[in-house]
């Protein structure tokens, strides 16, 4: 606990992430409207005490669309971590362990993704896979999972020389025992690190694709297509980009926070 | 001298087979039948024939494959479905837009990050350092979908100072390269305080500093030459954001650059467009590093001999 008062990175981002968790899952129920309900008397209204937030063209409550916006990008970008950890962690430690030609081969592949600028790849795959969940959730992993991949190789390579794992083989420890009892747990560390700032990515990727008309369609909100749909707005309603605008912002420098408050707690370089 | 950059240049060519490789394969073996896409489920079988013949999918991959490198080659890019125009003279045509554009986020990013790193690296903790590091933060974390409004409704809608949309004069490039190079800026700015604060421990500084030297001009002089490798590797890591930034700011600004053109291309349903533009982009991406690590040598001359 004595650490925590010398991380206010960490206290920072752990507020503003359970806030934002909180406004994903409970907002939704407890403060929200119907997202999609249309409300022609309603266009373009400015905030009032009925709708904090305003309304956007078609009259809909803007706070409501943001927190269900919320819920979306958060769940997208918290699966689509998950989903390009668990294939990168796969990848890296498999190569790594395996060695030779193996260990060549799959990072030649790596570095190959790696070339291509994230989000390009995000954006062709998105383009040709069409409008689904799954699809955006699959175009989205494609950028992330090649830096795990390379992160846990390195760490798996480096570990093995350690003296700790060298004894513990030399005790005629079993490979799964040495996954299990040495490589993960040290692992853990730098992977949640990068999976932390990876979620922050994740979301303005997501937000992207949704702005450009690849990811999550309209009338479903997202705070990317929400930002697309306000643009042409500008001049009457700022307050429709600005809000999810402030979203996206406030979730990315949460996450950061946390990212950079858990690399100091877990000495992570 | 010669070698190192020889040696770069080589390395070059098998990463750009494999960009160009995963380009086609991204086109054609994904899911989904192009064809199709572009004319519709309900489509007669003699057109969708007749498309597929004309954009060579009746061919066995393999030989798709080759004419596809051998056009790379020859800067043959095929032809828009959508206008009929070749491929290579729309990318030729919209591609300075996106590197003016490039460039100049650059240039902003540059000129936010190295003030503000040089100020908070010579005085790491004092008020300066948390004022330039809380801008960074804050440049982290604004999205360039959010900042391209936000500038738009002050300096276009509320003053009024510069152009809204749109390419013409320096005017209209204020606002997307500022977009473009906040985020940018912020990471140098920190990457620059954090080699500073590195190098301020290293032998040299304190020769300097024991001959005399002022700690301002020591850390000018000598150190700062010495904290700008990792900044320059960054540098070239960050093309990569620079790059596919300009596809968000391109939209957001009417900017008529090749990010617009790949994101038209791809409502349109015009693949071959697609292909082309995702291949420029990515193999810009690859030379951008190449060139990085040159001037990477050329900062560091160990790494020339290494």
């Amino acid at each position: 606990m004595r650490n925590l008062r010398h991380n206010p990175s960490l206290i920072a981002g752990a507020a503003l992430v359970a806030i934002l968790a909180a406004a994903a899952l409970l907002g939704p129920s407890l403060i929200a409207k119907d997202p999609l309900a249309i409300d022609l008397g309603r266009v373009l209204a400015s905030p009032t005490r009925g709708h904090p937030l305003g309304c956007d063209a078609l009259g809909r409550d803007v706070l409501s669309r943001v927190l269900w916006g919320a819920r979306l990008s958060l769940g997208i970008s918290t699966l689509v971590v998950a989903v390009s950890l668990i294939v990168g962690s796969t990848v890296g430690g498999a190569a790594a362990l395996a060695g030779g030609r193996a260990d060549e081969l799959l990072m030649r592949g790596v570095d190959i993704l790696l070339a291509f600028p994230g989000i390009l790849l995000a954006i062709a795959l998105a383009a040709i896979l069409g409008p689904g969940l799954i699809d955006l959730v699959i175009a989205l992993g494609a950028i992330g999972w090649t830096g795990y991949a390379r992160l846990v190789r390195g760490e798996v390579l480096s570990l093995r020389e350690r003296e700790y794992v060298q004894a513990a083989r030399a005790l005629g420890a079993r490979p799964s025992r040495l996954l299990i009892r040495h490589l993960i747990p040290a692992l853990a560390g730098p992977v949640a690190v990068q999976a932390t700032f990876g979620v922050g990515g994740i979301i303005v990727a997501e937000a992207a694709l949704s702005f450009l008309g690849l990811g999550v369609r309209p009338p479903t909100p997202t705070w990317g297509n929400m930002i697309d749909e306000g643009r042409v707005f500008l001049l009457v309603a700022p307050h429709l980009t600005t809000a999810p605008g402030l979203a996206i912002g406030i979730s990315v420098l949460g996450f950061n926070f946390l990212g950079d408050g858990l690399a100091q707690l877990l000495g992570v370089r | 001298m010669i070698a190192y950059p020889l040696r770069r240049i080589a390395a070059l060519l098998p990463v750009a087979l494999g960009v160009a490789t995963l380009t086609f394969a991204l086109i054609h073996l994904v899911p989904g039948d192009p064809v199709i896409a572009m004319l519709g489920e309900s489509a007669a079988p003699a057109d969708i024939e007749g498309l597929r013949h004309q954009l060579g999918l009746d061919r066995p991959l393999g030989a798709q494959y080759l004419s596809f490198l051998a056009g790379i080659a020859r800067g043959d890019l095929g032809q828009s479905i959508a206008t009929g125009v070749p491929v290579a003279a729309l990318i030729r045509e919209r591609f300075p837009a996106t590197l003016e554009l490039a460039g100049a986020g650059l240039i902003v990013a540059i000129a936010i990050a190295f003030p503000l790193g040089v100020i908070a690296g010579a005085n790491p903790g004092g008020a300066a350092d948390m004022g330039a590091m809380g801008f960074a933060i804050l440049g982290i974390s604004i999205p360039h979908l959010y900042l391209g409004p936000l500038l738009m409704i002050v300096f276009s809608l509320d003053l009024g100072w510069l152009p809204l949309t749109g390419r013409g004069g320096w005017p209209h490039l204020v606002l997307p390269a500022i977009t473009l190079g906040t985020a940018m800026a912020a990471v140098l700015a920190r990457m620059l305080r954090q080699s500073l604060i590195q190098v301020r421990g290293a032998d040299y500084m304190r020769t300097a500093l024991s001959k005399g030297l002022s700690p301002t001009r020591a850390l000018l002089g000598h150190g700062l030459r010495n904290a700008l490798t990792p900044v320059v590797t960054l540098l070239g890591l960050q093309a990569g954001a620079l790059l596919t930034g300009s596809i968000i700011t391109e939209m957001l600004f009417s900017w008529p650059g090749l990010g617009r053109l790949m994101i038209t291309a791809i409502s349109a349903r015009d693949y071959p467009l697609v292909e082309g533009c995702v291949l420029t982009f990515a193999l810009t991406y690859v030379l951008v590093n190449m060139l990085t690590d040159l001037l990477y040598g050329l900062i560091d001359p160990r790494i020339r001999f290494a």
